[in-house]
């Protein structure tokens, strides 16, 4: 996605491209509003908020509201929430490649019998999201007493092709002088992935760990059937465990202060990564 | 499919497998075997015994207006979504094509929505439209114009399709984006020189030109908006009021967890992988399709 090589004929110059700018940068402001006023709240008082319309510019309240939200919360420290998602999000992630890379190697590089049976048993697992079947899901998880647990958070989001779809497609590539070479070395198997595969499929490999992270940091659903302590809520759920049911007014600056801690972690990854991301996403829906 | 040079033996590779094999049967095929079984039957009140009714859950689904209303409600959702987030992604990715300098900031920027989860996102808008503290909803009071998502169905439906396509628009965007600077620069100077204006050019041949990238992201949004958006829902208007944005899979959680109608449940469960079988096999198509372009 290079933004050089135009010439000059078909781009604006002076009036219009200033016009350009100010549109883009309106553009940019509406998508924006959402996280600026969010982060606004965060830095202000109850009262500020309750009696509207709230303020637009930061107030001084920043270091009040994200102690409280990190170290008491409403239920349970924010602190703890972010742990419990950081370790699932990374669970996912590290769990899928993991088993993708090992299942990918066996389907590309060796024959053996059922390889097309096993491959289109993944393929089939491309077709279902979790939300569809969730309730059978959770009386495994029930079944296992995974309920309140890493594991539970973390296996059934697991169970999904792509990532080995990637990685085949990638292996495909590798040339097949490699390989000879290696067999001819008399190198095994194991011997060839981890000195040849792996180290090649390095770019691969941190594409996916971020489209992958941001996954499972932002999955809702899982986490909010089977954690009902919140000790093991994550933060992407425990944001609307935080509402008060009837009538009561919810904390809006606490509230708003763990919003913002629950998008940094993937906005910085994304932002960070930012070459790496846009691979990873152009990949994994290719 | 396979490499011309391969390596000897079946145990390694059959232990390689193994662990993918082993989650994917014990998360994914044992449920989905589950519920395909479950939805022949309903289950006593006791969940002590249940009676086989063969496909009677699903004639009483198809029967239920409640269902066929969240059917509709669902087309209704994901057209929308898909539209308010791939229109203003096509301009802001035809503006930036335009700049030579300063695309890339727009473009940082502008991806930051998309790495916020759709719960949070929810949390977000549902406090800026809120009924007592939002401030757009306030600004709104002042002009007139009484904001309340909680009673009415159509301003409800409304901001879950805005919180479900704001952190789209940042996906739609990288694409559209992407595709713009894959335009042949030479085609474009030449229509410039025939005399073609800016808008003329956008509609014959560089509209045309993304098409591709159009119906890849057609598909791509119905299924988010489908399958991904239950933080909004639940965050926001958890399916209210009455039921208006209860799409398809809100009404899987809340019939079979709040509802404990398990047998219904699962029927839905099954109607809706028959929903994703047919966009996965559309999807295909049109992608081999895409290649040859």
């Amino acid at each position: 996605m290079s933004t050089q090589s135009h010439s000059g004929m078909v781009e604006k110059r002076g009036t219009s491209l200033w016009l350009t700018h100010a549109l883009m940068i309106a553009g940019v402001l509406v998508v924006f509003f959402p996280i600026w006023l969010a982060f606004v709240a965060s830095t202000v008082t109850q009262q500020e908020i309750v009696q509207p319309p709230m303020p637009l510019l930061p107030g001084g309240e920043f270091i009040n509201n994200y102690t409280k939200a990190l170290t008491s919360g409403v239920n349970v420290p924010v602190m703890t929430m972010l742990i419990n998602s950081l370790i699932m999000a990374l669970g996912i992630a590290i769990g899928k490649i993991i088993i993708s890379l090992l299942s990918a190697f066996a389907i590309v590089y060796f024959k053996f019998p059922g390889r097309t049976f096993f491959f289109w048993l993944i393929f089939l697992t491309l077709m279902l999201p979790v939300e569809v079947r969730i309730v059978p899901t959770y009386e495994v998880i029930a079944g296992f007493g995974l309920l309140n647990s890493y594991s539970g958070l973390i296996f059934p989001l697991i169970a999904s092709a792509t990532a080995t779809f990637l990685f085949r497609q990638f292996f495909m590539t590798i040339p097949d002088e490699l390989t000879e070479a290696a067999r001819l070395d008399g190198a095994r198997p194991m011997r060839f992935f981890i000195d040849i595969v792996l180290p090649m499929s390095r770019t691969n490999i941190a594409a996916l760990f971020v489209i992958l992270f941001i996954y499972g940091w932002n999955q809702y659903l899982w986490p909010l059937l089977i954690t009902t302590d919140p000790e093991m809520n994550t933060i992407v759920m425990g944001i609307k465990q935080m509402f008060p049911s009837g009538d009561d007014v919810a904390d809006w600056p606490v509230i708003m202060a763990t919003s913002i801690l629950a998008m940094i972690p993937p906005v910085f990854v994304v932002v960070s990564m930012q070459k790496l991301f846009i691979r990873g996403l152009v990949d994994s829906e290719k | 499919m396979q490499k011309r040079v391969t390596f000897n033996g079946w145990l390694l590779p059959m232990l390689l497998v193994l662990p993918q094999l082993l989650i994917s049967a014990v998360f994914f095929f044992y449920p989905a075997g589950q519920a395909l079984y479950q939805s022949l039957f309903i289950p006593d009140p006791f969940g002590l015994s249940s009676q086989f009714v063969g496909l009677g859950n699903f004639e009483y689904l198809l029967g239920d207006k409640y269902y066929r209303a969240s059917f509709f409600t669902t087309a209704l959702f994901s057209t929308l979504v898909t539209v308010v987030s791939m229109v203003p992604a096509l301009l802001l990715a035809v503006l930036a094509d335009r700049l030579i300098k300063g695309a890339g900031t727009y473009r940082t920027l502008l991806i930051w929505p998309y790495a916020v989860a759709p719960a949070v996102a929810g949390v977000l808008w549902l406090f800026m439209f809120n009924t007592r503290v939002g401030v757009v909803s306030w600004y709104l009071g002042q002009l007139g114009y009484d904001w309340n998502h909680v009673l009415n169905d159509g301003e409800a439906m409304g901001l879950v399709v805005v919180a479900s396509a704001w952190g789209r628009i940042s996906y739609n965007f990288l694409f559209f984006f992407a595709a713009l600077q894959a335009v042949p620069r030479s085609v474009i100077e030449a229509a410039a020189i025939d005399g073609a204006r800016f808008w003329r050019r956008f509609f014959t041949i560089v509209l045309p030109l993304l098409s591709p990238t159009t119906f890849f992201l057609l598909v791509v949004n119905i299924v988010y908006a489908f399958f991904e958006t239950f933080g909004v829902i639940h965050t926001i208007t958890s399916g209210g009021p009455q039921q208006a944005t209860t799409i398809l899979v809100y009404k899987v959680f809340s019939d079979g967890f709040v509802g404990q109608d398990l047998g219904s449940s699962a029927a839905q469960s099954v109607i809706l992988l028959i929903v994703v079988g047919a966009l996965t096999v559309f999807q295909f198509k049109f992608v081999e399709k895409r290649v040859h372009y």
